[in-house]
């Protein structure tokens, strides 16, 4: 029977299976954070458990670190205790762990493909929903709850059921300007937040295919905003040259054992999918998201929607929440919505791909008056080849602030946050209330549009922006 | 984890669709190395104005359901972050059981991992059991996990349905570590031929 590649990985990884359908699944790799881990470890020690595989695990610190004055001691006494914990834990059960002063400490979705941990036909968890990043690799990776990881740290698999596949098609070739992000905002624009429930989204199509990794990865981080439990991209040339060389990746012919087997990880000719959805990726304009959950965008060349429009009270009751949050009103052009942060960075955007759109666009620019403007990168060595390309000085030239690694202003768990009231375009993943701190209001989109909202002051359509 | 068997309670309606975890519980929040204690920023930014003053407006607010022990809305409950503070916050504020249309998966597989029973009916369904709820003390909530049933104060009942699984270990309030474990000479083989069959998988040493 032809298979699904989610269908290969799966099956691959399956050690016992149940009665009831309830599978133990074997995990390959457990990417570990200081904000869900405390309690995970502490389970451990209650209960005497050692970790069963110190060396399919990676801690990094993350959510909590401030992204200036690196190797100062954390100020806020609760994000250094949770930091202290982590340092402390991976000490006792013998977890390697990037510090917050090794260059490859970052965000641990960055991390995990830039340093060949994540790898194809691999299963990949990490207390953290944006785990869905590592299936551009052709890996199947998802989040998991704190209960989990001490599941996986103690016996290294997880108990699940498989989930049904849902096939993205997106033909067509990308209009200039038009990157990963916009093509993500539009699929679940298309299918909604809860469009992916209990599947797995395989992203096919052309349009999906031209892109390089960190587009890929844009893509797949954002699986879960749509509900999906993961999301993959079938491994290919493209994925195998990213992973070559790679410091944790197999080597020499190891690493050529490892490719033939990638190679038969694609799905099959005629594989079932329980879904299927179809976007013509030339179709997709630049997208931003006026409301409160991601499946609130529209193209940039809109206008703020009007509930009067809508007919299910519900959906009308929940768009006026939405407008009173974001302070917007109906008619409004998207392109005249001004900007008082902009936030570049994230595990969605802080490659450094994305890092060189947004200085493409910036050039020799300026920040407008009274915008905060903020490079993030994804991890240390982001940072250092965007130094060693130059990026920093053209993006410190403009007037953005050049930090460290970290999740920074994607979640309101350090010192970057909006203050009430405050309007970011942010290159992240998520526009909840209060996600970027309380009361601040989130514009998601691309980089290239986040730095011409820089730029301008307002949300900007990077196709006009000469 | 604590067992659940039958509960019988106050149910608080709270009649939104999408409730993420950020609104479960702010990502400031998460800054704790526990698991208890979350109870009182459950909801925070609905339940509290930014001074900090309760909105007397918000249901868990109100005399009827500060003590309520099953909370119902609407679809896609949970979606966002896999962060299992949001079924500790609801736990430690007294919440045993969350009856929703659909809810975000993660969420769900968390809530069996901490002993509060996920239930899914209708839309119409959660409406009308909403609509009892508003009664607060008057109309409690009878929910019945070996029969699979909520029971409405009028003693109508309401069946769901729920993995086998989930409830066995629901009931008996059963660690699937614990369960695992007893499977560990399956892992030992998976992991031997695993090391054969793909020698590729470097371990990770830092």
């Amino acid at each position: 029977m032809p298979k699904t590649l989610f269908d290969k990985v799966w099956e691959s990884h399956v050690v016992d299976r149940m009665e009831d359908g309830t599978c133990v699944l074997y995990i390959d790799r457990h990417l570990v954070h200081e904000v869900t881990s405390p309690q995970a470890f502490e389970g451990l020690r209650l209960a005497g458990r050692p970790v069963r595989r110190p060396d399919a695990t990676i801690a990094v610190v993350d959510h909590n670190v401030p992204t200036s004055n690196r190797g100062e001691r954390i100020a806020e006494d609760d994000s250094r205790i949770q930091v202290e914990t982590l340092e402390r834990n991976v000490a006792d059960f013998g977890v390697p762990f990037f510090n917050i002063t090794d260059t490859r400490q970052g965000i641990v979705h960055i991390i995990g493909p830039e340093q060949g941990i994540s790898l194809p036909g691999m299963t990949i968890v990490c207390g953290d929903s944006h785990t869905s990043t590592h299936g551009a690799m052709g890996a199947l990776a998802f989040g998991i709850g704190t209960s989990e990881v001490e599941h996986v740290l103690a016996t290294q698999t997880l108990l699940q059921k498989p989930a049904k596949n849902m096939l993205v098609q997106v033909d067509g070739t990308l209009g200039a300007g038009v990157t990963a992000k916009d093509i993500v905002l539009a699929i679940i624009g298309k299918i909604g937040t809860a469009g992916g429930t209990g599947h797995v989204i395989e992203y096919a199509g052309e349009a999906i295919r031209a892109l390089d990794m960190a587009g890929r990865m844009t893509i797949c981080n954002m699986s879960i905003e749509a509900g999906a439990r993961a999301g993959m991209i079938a491994p290919d040339d493209t994925t195998f040259a990213y992973v070559q060389g790679r410091p944790f990746a197999p080597k020499g012919e190891a690493f050529d054992h490892a490719v033939a087997y990638w190679r038969t990880l694609p799905s099959d000719e005629g594989a079932h999918y329980d879904a299927v959805v179809h976007l013509d990726g030339a179709a997709i304009p630049p997208m931003v998201s006026w409301g409160t959950n991601p499946e609130a965008v529209l193209p940039i060349n809109s206008v703020v929607p009007d509930p009067a429009a809508v007919d299910d009270e519900a959906a009308r009751a929940q768009m006026v929440r939405m407008l009173d949050y974001m302070a917007l009103t109906p008619g409004t052009k998207l392109t005249d919505i001004p900007v008082d942060v902009v936030f570049i960075g994230s595990c969605t955007n802080g490659r450094i791909e994305d890092i060189r759109a947004a200085a493409a666009v910036v050039g020799t620019r300026k920040v407008a008056p009274g915008v905060r403007a903020m490079v993030v990168p994804g991890s240390g060595v982001v940072k250092q080849q965007a130094e060693q390309e130059g990026l920093d000085r053209i993006m410190i030239d403009a007037g953005f602030e050049w930090r460290d690694a970290g999740c920074s202003m994607c979640l309101g768990m350090n010192p970057d946050k909006l203050k009430p009231g405050q309007r970011c375009a942010s290159t992240s993943n998520r526009n909840f209330e209060g996600r970027q701190g309380p009361g601040g209001r989130t514009h998601l989109l691309s980089p290239a549009m986040a730095a011409a909202a820089a730029i301008t002051g307002h949300l900007t359509d990077v196709r006009d922006f000469t | 984890m604590q067992a659940f068997t039958e509960l019988t309670g106050v149910a608080a309606p709270l009649p939104l669709a999408n409730v993420d975890t950020d609104k479960i519980i702010p990502a400031r929040f998460l800054k704790t190395i526990k698991r208890t204690g979350l109870g009182k920023n459950l909801f925070d930014t609905l339940r509290y104005d930014p001074a900090g003053a309760e909105r007397p407006d918000f249901v868990l607010n109100q005399p009827a359901f500060r003590h309520a022990e099953v909370l119902i809305a609407h679809e896609n409950f949970g979606c966002g972050s896999s962060r299992e503070h949001a079924p500790w916050a609801l736990l430690d504020f007294g919440i045993r059981c969350v009856i929703a249309p659909s809810f975000a998966d993660i969420f769900h597989n968390n809530c069996y991992k901490n002993g509060i029973l996920p239930v899914t009916l209708p839309r119409e369904v959660c409406d009308q059991l909403m609509e009892d709820a508003a009664l607060g003390g008057n109309a409690r909530i009878t929910v019945d996990l070996e029969r699979q049933l909520v029971i409405r104060p009028n003693g109508e009942e309401i069946h769901f349905d729920i993995d086998p699984f989930q409830k066995h270990l629901m009931l008996n309030g059963l660690d699937d570590i614990g369960q695992t474990m007893q499977r560990a000479p399956a892992i030992d083989s998976f992991e031997a031929t695993r090391v054969t069959d793909q020698p590729w998988f470097p371990g990770i040493s830092v």
